[in-house]
C-alpha cells in the first residue's frame, strides 16, 4: 500500500468473496487503508482488464460496506454495463484488484438527531446503508424509499426493512411494492416521517425528481451524482456538472472531488450536458470571477 | 551504480526526464496527494488561457481500444487565478513548473507570455499550438507552419531570455517536420510532441457520437506509434533541438522507446488517470532498463535508434549466424 498526504490510497486488494445479488454482482475485497478511511458516500476506482489492459480509464464504484475483517474489507455492488464491468464480474476469490480510494466528498451528516429519508434507485441504494448506520448511531430516524425498473433491480430491500423506520419500495413494472417511481412515493414518506433531510443516490433523472420533491417540502437534499469519470481524483476534468456556488455563480465543477455528493438544489440538472450561458467562463458569457462580462475567445 | 538521469530542456537542467503532460494533472494539488511533485523532472500545467473557461459540455470522455478520447476544451480558471493561486503552490511544493499556454490568436498568446514574463517560478513555457485560430476560420495553429511560427516568435520575443520556449506540435499536421522547422526558426528552444490527434467514437446503442462535442483528442497507448514516428522524423531533421516526447507512455519501456526515437524529456498524460503514481513508477522502470542495457547516462540513449547500428554503449558483436 502506498500512503499519501491526503486521504486516498492505492492498494492492491485481494478478492475475498464474489456473489450475485439479483441483477447485480457484489465483490468483497481486502483493502486495508481504504476501509479505515471510509465514510459513507465515498467511492473507489478500480483498474480493469489486467496488467496489459486496453482500458486506460478506471471505473468508479460506490463503497457499499466496509468491515474490519482481514485488516479491512470493502464491498462493491455493480451492474454489468460495458467491457470493464464485464471483466470485473469475472473476478474470483483470491484474484487481485488495483483500487484507489476512498475518493470524493462523503455525505454530510446532521449534528443533531434528525428525521432522514434515504432514497435509492437501482444499485444507487448500495451506498445508503453505511449512511443509515451512521445516522442511526447519531439518533436519527431513517426511512427508506428504494426503487428500480423491476423487482430484481431493487437493491437492499431486506436490509432496508431491517434498518428503516419504514421502507417503501417502488418498481416501474409493478413487480415489487408500488407501481411507479420513487418520486411518486416520496412526498407521503416525507410527510409521514416529518423528514428534516433527504439523501439520494441513483440515476440522474431520479436525483432531479427527488430534488424537486425536497424543494417542494423546503427541506435540504443531498444527492450523490454519477457522471462519466476517467480518473476519479480530479486531474482529467471530464466529470464536470454545472453547480451553483455559495456566491450564486454557476461553475462547471468536478463531480469526483467537489462531489459526488452535492446539495441537490445547487445542481442544475436541466443543464447537465450543456455549458449554461451564465456559467463562469462560458463561451461568450461570464468570464471573470465577480461577474464582469468580457468576450471569451474559443 | 546508478544511471545519471539528468537531462536538459534547452539550457535548463532537469533532475530527471519524467514530467506530467499538459492538462493531465490539473493544478498539481490533486496529484500531490499521491506523489511529491519535487521528485518529477518538471510539472507541466494545464494550458492556461487569458480568461476563465468553462470548457466543453459533457460527456467529455470516451474510452477507445487502448486510448481515450477527450473534449475538455481547456477548462481552467484563467491566468490571473493561475498566477495568484496555482503557480505559487507549485513553487511551494518544490515543483519545477513548465507553464503551458493556449490562445485563440497571436495576441492572446503574446498577452499570456507578457503575464508570465515576470512571474517567479516559471521553468519554461510550453506553447500549445493545438488551439483553433479564431482569426483564421478556426484553423489549428499546429497545422500551419507560418501560423505556428508567428505564435512562437511572438512568445519568444516577450518571454525572459532565460526561460525556454517549447512549441507543442500536433501529429495531424500535413508535414510535422515543416511545422517543427518553422517553430525553431521562429525561436523555439525546444519542441514537444505529440498533442492529441483528432478522433471520434460513436455509441452504437444510442447511435449518437459518444462525445457531446462530436470529435475529441485521442490519447493513450493507441497513439504511441504516432508519437514515435513524429519524434523520429523531427529528430532526424533537427538533431540539435531538444524534444519533449509524449503519447501513450504507461511504462518505463514506453518512455525508453520515445527516448530512443529522440526525446530527451518524456511526459506522462493518460497514464496518470490510470495510476496516480505513474510518473515515479515510470522513472524507476526507465532507470532500471537503462541500467540493464549498460547506460551510465540517460543522455546517451537519446535518439540512439537513429544512429548507425553498433553506436550503442555495448556493441552487439555476438549475433548468431542464421541457420539457413
Ligand atoms: C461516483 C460513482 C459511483 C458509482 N458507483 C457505482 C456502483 O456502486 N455500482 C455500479 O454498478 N456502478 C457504479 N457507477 C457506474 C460505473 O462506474 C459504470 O457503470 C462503469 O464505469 C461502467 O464501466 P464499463 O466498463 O462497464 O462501461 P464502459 O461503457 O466500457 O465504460 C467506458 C468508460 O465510461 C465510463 N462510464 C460509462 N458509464 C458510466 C456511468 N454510468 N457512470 C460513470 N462512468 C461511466 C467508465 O468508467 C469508463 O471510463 C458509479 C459511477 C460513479 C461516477
Ligand atoms: C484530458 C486531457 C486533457 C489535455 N489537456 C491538454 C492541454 O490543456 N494542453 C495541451 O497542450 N495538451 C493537453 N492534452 C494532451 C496531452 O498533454 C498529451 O499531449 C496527450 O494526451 C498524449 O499523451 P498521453 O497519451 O500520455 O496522454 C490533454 C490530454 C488529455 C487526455
Ligand atoms: S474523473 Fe477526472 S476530474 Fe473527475
Amino acid at each position: 500500500m502506498k500512503e499519501t498526504a491526503g486521504t486516498a490510497v492505492q492498494v492492491t486488494g485481494t478478492v475475498l468473496t464474489t456473489r450475485r445479488v439479483d441483477a447485480y454482482h457484489a465483490l468483497t475485497v481486502v483493502a486495508p487503508g481504504i476501509a479505515e478511511r471510509f465514510r459513507p458516500g465515498h467511492f473507489v476506482t478500480v483498474a480493469v482488464g489486467g496488467p496489459h489492459t486496453s482500458m486506460p480509464a478506471r471505473r468508479a464504484f460506490a463503497v457499499h460496506d466496509v468491515k474490519p475483517d482481514y485488516g479491512g474489507t470493502v464491498e462493491l455492488v455493480f451492474a454489468v454495463r460495458g467491457r470493464g464491468t464485464a471483466w470485473l464480474a469475472e473476478r474470483k476469490a483470491r484474484d487481485t484488484l488495483d483500487l484507489v480510494g476512498p475518493l470524493g466528498r462523503p455525505f454530510p451528516v446532521p449534528r443533531d438527531p434528525a428525521a432522514c429519508v434515504l432514497v435509492g434507485g437501482e444499485y444507487g441504494s448500495a451506498s445508503l446503508f453505511a449512511l443509515a448506520d451512521v445516522l442511526q448511531r447519531r439518533g436519527c430516524r431513517v426511512d427508506f424509499v428504494l426503487g428500480a425498473a423491476s423487482a430484481d433491480r431493487v437493491f437492499g430491500a431486506l436490509r432496508a426493512r431491517r434498518m428503516g423506520e419504514t421502507t417503501t419500495l417502488t418498481t416501474e413494472d409493478g413487480s415489487l411494492g408500488l407501481r411507479g417511481r420513487v418520486t411518486d412515493a416520496l412526498p407521503s414518506v416525507i410527510a409521514d416521517a416529518r423528514a428534516d433531510v433527504v439523501y439520494a443516490c441513483g440515476p440522474m433523472a431520479m436525483l432531479r425528481g427527488v430534488t424537486a420533491v425536497a424543494v417542494e417540502f423546503d427541506i435540504p437534499v443531498q444527492v450523490s451524482i454519477e457522471e462519466a469519470m476517467a480518473c476519479g481524483y480530479g486531474v482529467c476534468m471530464t466529470c464536470v456538472v454545472p453547480v451553483i456556488g455559495d456566491d450564486g455563480v454557476t461553475r462547471m465543477v468536478r463531480s469526483c472531488v467537489e462531489g459526488p455528493v452535492f446539495r441537490g438544489e445547487r445542481v442544475r440538472f436541466e443543464d447537465i450536458g450543456t455549458i449554461p450561458f451564465d456559467a463562469l467562463g462560458a463561451p461568450g458569457g461570464r468570464a471573470q470571477e465577480g461577474g464582469a462580462h468580457t468576450r471569451n475567445v474559443s | 551504480m546508478s544511471v545519471d538521469m539528468r537531462t536538459y530542456l534547452a539550457h535548463v537542467e532537469l533532475a530527471n526526464p519524467i514530467t506530467t503532460a499538459a492538462g493531465c494533472a490539473a493544478s498539481g494539488d490533486e496529484l500531490s496527494q499521491f506523489v511529491d511533485l519535487s521528485r518529477l523532472g518538471a510539472f507541466v500545467t494545464r494550458s492556461i488561457t487569458m480568461a476563465p473557461r468553462a470548457g466543453r459540455p459533457t460527456p467529455r470522455m470516451a474510452e477507445t481500444p487502448s486510448g481515450l478520447l477527450n473534449a475538455v476544451g481547456l477548462q481552467g480558471p484563467g491566468v490571473d487565478v493561475f498566477l495568484e493561486r496555482e503557480l505559487p503552490r507549485l513553487v511551494d511544493r518544490g515543483a519545477r513548473a513548465v507553464v503551458s499556454i493556449g490562445g485563440g490568436s497571436v495576441a492572446e498568446y503574446t498577452a499570456l507570455a507578457r503575464r508570465l514574463a515576470d512571474a517567479p517560478g516559471v521553468t519554461a513555457v510550453e506553447v500549445n499550438l493545438s488551439c483553433p485560430n479564431v482569426e483564421d476560420l478556426g484553423r489549428v495553429f499546429a497545422r500551419d507552419p507560418a501560423a505556428a511560427a508567428e505564435v512562437v516568435s511572438s512568445v519568444r520575443a516577450t518571454m525572459r531570455y532565460d526561460v525556454p520556449v517549447v512549441a507543442k506540435l500536433a501529429p495531424d499536421a500535413a508535414d510535422i517536420v515543416a511545422v517543427a522547422r518553422a517553430c525553431v526558426d521562429g525561436g523555439a528552444d525546444a519542441l514537444a510532441m505529440i498533442n492529441t490527434p483528432l478522433g471520434m467514437s460513436i455509441d452504437v446503442d444510442t447511435m449518437r457520437p459518444a462525445l457531446a462535442a462530436g470529435t475529441g483528442g485521442l490519447s493513450g497507448p493507441a497513439v504511441r506509434p504516432l508519437a514515435v514516428r513524429c519524434l523520429w522524423q523531427v529528430h532526424a531533421a533537427l538533431p540539435g533541438v531538444p524534444i519533449v516526447g509524449m503519447g501513450g507512455v504507461f511504462s518505463g519501456r514506453d518512455a525508453l522507446e520515445l527516448i530512443l526515437a529522440g526525446a530527451c524529456v518524456v511526459s506522462v498524460g493518460t497514464a496518470l488517470f490510470h495510476d496516480p503514481y505513474a510518473c515515479l513508477r515510470i522513472l524507476r522502470e526507465l532507470e532500471d532498463l537503462l541500467k540493464e542495457r549498460g547506460f551510465e547516462r540517460l543522455a546517451d540513449a537519446v535518439g540512439l535508434a537513429q544512429r548507425p547500428p553498433g553506436a550503442g554503449p555495448r556493441h552487439r558483436i555476438d549475433l548468431e549466424e542464421s541457420s539457413l
